[in-house]
């Protein structure tokens, strides 16, 4: 945290994940399922100062880590976001979000007469075709999937 | 050429394309009454899940021609898929009994599915509104046929450009072959789908009349519009008869300029074109089996 101020509190065990696209806290908190009622200290700072970002939101969770699978779903929605693991007050692992070359299973194709839809053994897989806004392709049909299709999908599959 | 399968158009490269074109042509030169023992031996799978007789009937013909056993369905009815199979349980069937698989399949996508759970070679003989890359390679051998290369001509496509799967196989097979122009002639509501259009390297404008562009064209694409793609009835009525090529349209065309089809027709070409020399569709056609034969003696063909 390089911010001259702190609006909450360091936390000594849990995730804290920065550089989020200011506005897309509350997203972040809904891809991990976070609801407020799970126990957690949760902190949320949105549309702060960002010297990377211009402005910025940030989500600290005492006391919960993150899997694979929400580390993905946090790239699609918030790509510039870095993930720092907390022990102890300090942080031991400093994650910087990646996109992966190819999604697999975490998206449905929006073309309903695709392959990925209408067979059993399918899983859906998209490649990136543009980050910034974030733009992918069916690896079957081919059909593109924007950002807000994306956004769509992950705060609709979510529990 | 490298033994793999054919999913999209651009699975060749250019140099694939102008190989599978000379050899084709050596098989067309020796004609029809010919033989060969090439693929003897080789047992090739027609899986027609969806209806064919183009397609399906001329990689028929071009397998037994070449020496090969041909097995195969056409339909869902009468095989395990009209009982609930899904489609990889037929295809690794299939692939325990073949060579080679040319398929066609209702869903987009289904080829490329079809090569994950097989390492036999597939050859995608269309896969919904996707792909049927052997349409466009034989669509390019005609033009080729007639001008001597696919390069350096202004094309008009005319018709359904956003469902028609062999639109986005000649499109795309087109990227390698830079033509001089292309016009993507349709109602606004049937224009080409984003996805291909970022994927062109040439020029091209989207049109809606094809009496503003006739006369400039070397070959004009035409293609059928389907009843099913619209909700209303009349308006389909409507866009249908603005897309039927009349015979004084044609009339306008450079002297030799010619016509292509894919097959099967309905309504959409004035039947008095038939008799001019722009109309090509027919020896398009002819030079199906030709080349369809040149694509199984290049990836299964052995040297005899």
């Amino acid at each position: 945290m390089k911010e001259k101020t702190l609006i909450v509190n360091r936390i000594r065990e849990g995730t804290v994940i920065d550089h989020i696209p200011a506005g897309r806290a509350l997203a972040v908190l809904h891809v991990l399922g976070i609801k407020g009622n799970e126990g957690y200290s949760v902190a949320l700072v949105m549309n702060v100062e960002s010297r990377k970002l211009g402005k910025k939101d940030i989500v600290k969770i005492e006391g919960k880590f993150l899997d694979e699978r929400e580390t993905s779903l946090i790239t699609l929605i918030a790509p510039t976001a870095t993930v720092n693991i907390i022990k102890d007050y300090e942080v031991v692992e400093k994650r910087k979000l990646k996109l992966p070359d190819e999604i697999r299973g975490l998206l449905t194709c929006p073309n309903t007469s695709c392959i990925s839809r209408n067979d059993v053994e399918a899983v859906s897989k998209f490649r990136i075709v543009k980050t910034s806004p974030l733009l992918l392709k069916c690896e079957y049909c081919e059909t593109y999937i924007t950002e807000e299709e994306v956004m769509r999908q992950i705060l609709h599959e979510i529990r | 050429m490298r033994r793999r399968s054919i999913i999209g158009a651009l699975d060749l490269t250019k140099e694939e394309y102008e190989e599978l074109f000379s050899v084709s042509d050596e098989f067309k030169r020796r004609g029809f009454s010919q033989s060969y023992s090439y693929l003897e031996g080789k047992v090739v799978s027609l899986a027609f899940f969806e209806p064919s007789t183009r397609t399906r009937m001329s990689f028929e013909t071009a397998a037994l021609k070449l020496g090969a056993k041909v097995i195969g369905f056409s339909g869902e009815e009468g095989i395990s898929v009209a009982k609930g199979e899904n489609l990889a349980d037929t295809i690794r069937m299939l692939s325990s009994y073949s060579d080679l698989i040319v398929m066609r399949h209702k869903f987009d996508g289904a080829a490329r599915f079809a090569t994950e759970v097989t390492d036999t070679l597939i050859i995608n003989g269309g896969d919904g509104k996707h792909e049927h890359p052997t349409q466009a390679m034989v669509d390019l051998y005609a033009v080729r046929e007639v001008f001597s290369s696919p390069s350096n001509l202004v094309y008009g496509i005319l018709g359904d450009l956003k469902y028609a799967r062999t639109v986005n196989s000649l499109l795309r097979a087109l990227t390698l072959f830079q033509p001089k122009f292309v016009y993507l002639i349709s109602p606004p509501q049937l224009r080409a789908r984003r996805e291909i259009l970022d994927t062109l390297n040439y020029p091209y404008k989207e049109v809606q009349d094809i009496n503003e562009v006739i006369s400039e064209l070397d070959v004009l694409y035409v293609t059928r519009i389907q009843k099913e793609r619209f909700a209303d009835e009349m308006e389909y009525e409507k866009v249908r008869e603005s897309y039927e090529l009349t015979y004084e349209t044609v009339t306008q065309m450079k002297r030799d300029a010619i016509i292509l089809h894919p097959l099967p027709r309905v309504t959409e070409i004035d039947r008095r074109i038939d008799k001019t020399p722009h109309a090509r569709y027919f020896m398009q056609a002819n030079l199906a089996v030709y080349l369809r034969m040149g694509l199984l003696y290049l990836l299964l063909g052995e040297k005899k």
